[in-house]
């Protein structure tokens, strides 16, 4: 097998990828602003969006970097509490136009924290690493539970919570942001400093002895790991609109982790998947009440009996090599055909 | 086995008792390590290591097993920082330096279990190896600058470049962990060369080779050395190997330099003989 040559022209990739899925975006805007599909269903498709978010973020940490932190709904809980304050605060006339603003200094200030917590947290592996990562999850939880006001300023009620957020988030903000995450984690990962963050999963040593500076570059996937969970905490206040810390527990950050490893650590297709799917199946299951939580844990039996490293591995999907593919498949057989031809005529004469 | 044919090179001594191609002599050597040592608790691993590598030398470290040597590579490396002695690398000294920036000022290494990273491709590999060759940023990376094309149109072609030393540019695409054994330890070596190495480390590279896989070794680091023009130290078990191609060879035992010169003078050698060759000779 020799590397792929790419049929598809490498700009004309990237178009096809962008008018997709501007016209998914566009007739799924239409459907849901028409009415076809009720607002509850239309409210889980920005679930699922806001779901998709989160896994795509934490596979950066777990699936590239090959780190194993528990604490990303900290993480999520950072950018949702800051994203409804700013939301609050805002006149009632132009909150959609803070609504973006408000997203991306939540996702900052969730980033801020990934790298407080990322340098001396990333001196530690494997088991430390994710001990300190669940502390830190549950301090953020235990902080937003007990405190009232910060600086004198009456911010974030306590175990109240915040209540009557403005509910911006809409399918269209939730999926852009989806593909931003998507295309922004795609290119940084195929890139010299996606490869350098591969790099320390496989192997930390030889990594240093090919000049990485190891420390930095898993320092840079915890915050975008985090920042990405701040954007997708944003999207989940305007969503809900209200916030309660007790939300954002360790269990949060467990559903998020099972849909990375269900999907396949390394996989972004994986990650999108699983991510639809566990979160449109316990609502799909509503009707079976008694039962959906039984059917969700034995998908995550069989799968893990059966596929250990989740339902894609590391594989990724790219739209364009499989037109490559089909492509070449194409090409192919009219040689082979043109082949047949030239035999069978051979075998006339 | 024959010996590669190869121009017979010139040694002279140097002050230093070192031994240097005559053609390096009046150039910085590329290494000069003085009194280099390193306690492990009450251990004492390497002990008084002196040593100097001219510019373009094949030298030779070895020993028998459990002598040091992986150790010195990695004082080299800094993987260990040393307790004592200095490490002077082209003439500047690495002391208080991490393994990144020694390997950015030119030492490179291959690892005696061989360190690939098995589940990307090979292309990727190397890559991995030419990261600091590149230089966009990372919003470049994300916004696929034109800097970002560039970079990897030059060092994908870079790549394909180092891995036809090996006739390796067709397994490109194939994942780093299924190559058969060789392969591997040849990759490793393409890699380490992607980060521009002055002096290249390698550490057993004929390990698991059989004869004519190691007889090919020989000449591709000899064409790897004629065509960068860079240092190359090698620990090895395969006396053929570092017979044959080194030029200079230091024996290490117990930690402690017991001998050192071309190979006849290493052969010829009491001390070696007692600790190393001499038992082999015994069995033979």
């Amino acid at each position: 097998m020799s590397i792929n040559k790419k049929i598809i022209p490498m700009p004309l990739r990237y178009i096809i990828n962008a008018v997709l899925f501007g016209a998914f975006l566009y007739i799924m805007n239409h459907i849901i602003s028409s009415g076809i599909i009720s607002k509850y269903y239309s409210g889980v498709i920005s679930l699922i969006g806001i779901y998709i978010i989160l896994a795509v973020s934490l596979n950066v940490a777990t699936g590239y970097l090959g780190q194993l932190p528990l604490g990303h709904a900290g993480f999520m809980v950072i950018g949702a509490y800051t994203s409804a304050i700013i939301m609050k605060s805002v006149a009632a006339g132009s909150t959609g136009v803070a609504f973006p603003f408000a997203l991306l200094a939540g996702g900052i200030l969730a980033g801020v924290f990934g790298l407080i917590i990322g340098i001396p947290a990333l001196r530690l592996r494997g088991d430390y690493l994710a001990i300190l990562t669940l502390g830190f999850g549950e301090i953020i939880r235990v902080i937003l539970l007990n405190i009232d006001n910060v600086l004198g300023f009456t911010l974030t009620n306590g175990a109240a919570g915040l209540q009557k957020i403005p509910k911006t988030t809409t399918f269209l903000i939730t999926f852009i942001c989806v593909g931003i995450t998507i295309f922004a984690i795609h290119t940084l990962m195929k890139s010299r400093h996606g490869r350098a963050i591969l790099s320390i999963r496989e192997n930390e040593i030889a990594a240093e002895a090919c000049g990485i500076n190891t420390t930095y570059y898993k320092t840079l996937g915890f915050v975008v790991s985090a920042f990405f969970a701040g954007i997708a905490g944003g999207l989940f206040a305007g969503y809900i609109g209200i916030l309660s810390p007790s939300d954002f527990g360790f269990m949060k950050s467990i559903e998020i982790l099972v849909m990375v490893v269900l999907g396949g650590m390394g996989s972004m297709i994986g990650s999108v998947l699983s991510a639809t799917v566990l979160t449109a199946l316990p609502e799909l299951l509503r009707s079976f009440e008694r039962y959906r939580m039984v059917v969700y844990s034995l998908i995550l039996v069989i799968v893990m009996i059966f596929k250990p490293s989740g339902l894609f591995g590391t594989y990724d999907f790219s739209l364009n090599s499989l037109l490559d593919k089909l492509i070449l498949l194409f090409k192919g057989k009219r040689k082979n055909g043109q082949k047949n031809n030239e035999i069978k005529e051979g075998a006339e004469k | 086995m024959s010996k590669p044919k190869r121009e017979p090179v010139k040694l002279v001594p140097v002050p230093s008792v070192n031994i240097i191609p005559e053609r390096d002599v009046d150039k910085t050597p590329i290494l000069e390590v003085s009194h280099l040592g390193i306690d492990f608790g009450g251990l004492t691993a390497v002990d008084d290591f002196n040593m100097a590598i001219g510019r373009t030398e094949i030298a030779g470290l070895i020993g028998p097993n459990g002598a040091g040597k992986t150790t010195v590579f990695n004082l080299l490396t800094k993987v260990y920082h040393p307790t004592r002695g200095t490490i002077m690398l082209d003439g500047r000294d690495t002391g208080g330096m991490n393994t990144i920036q020694v390997n950015k000022m030119g030492i490179a290494r291959t690892f005696q279990n061989i360190r690939l990273f098995k589940d990307l491709t090979v292309l990727d590999n190397v890559l991995i190896g030419l990261h600091n060759e590149m230089d966009y940023h990372l919003g470049g990376a994300i916004l696929r600058f034109p800097a970002y094309w560039k970079a990897e149109r030059i060092a994908k072609q870079r790549a394909l470049e180092l891995l036809s030393i090996f006739d390796m540019q067709d397994m490109a695409g194939n994942l780093a962990g299924s190559l058969p054994y060789g392969a591997q330890r040849r990759l490793e070596i393409v890699r380490a060369l992607g980060t521009n190495p002055a002096l290249l480390l390698l550490d057993e590279p004929a390990a698991g080779m059989n004869p004519s896989e190691t007889s090919e070794l020989m000449e591709n680091i000899q064409k790897i050395r004629d065509t960068f023009q860079i240092a190359i130290m090698l620990i090895e078990h395969d006396m053929n190997l570092v017979m044959g191609i080194c030029e200079g060879i230091c024996v290490l035992n117990y930690g402690k330099v017991i001998a050192k010169g071309t190979a006849e003078e290493i052969q010829d050698n009491p001390k070696v003989i007692e600790a190393y060759l001499g038992k082999k000779k015994e069995e033979n």
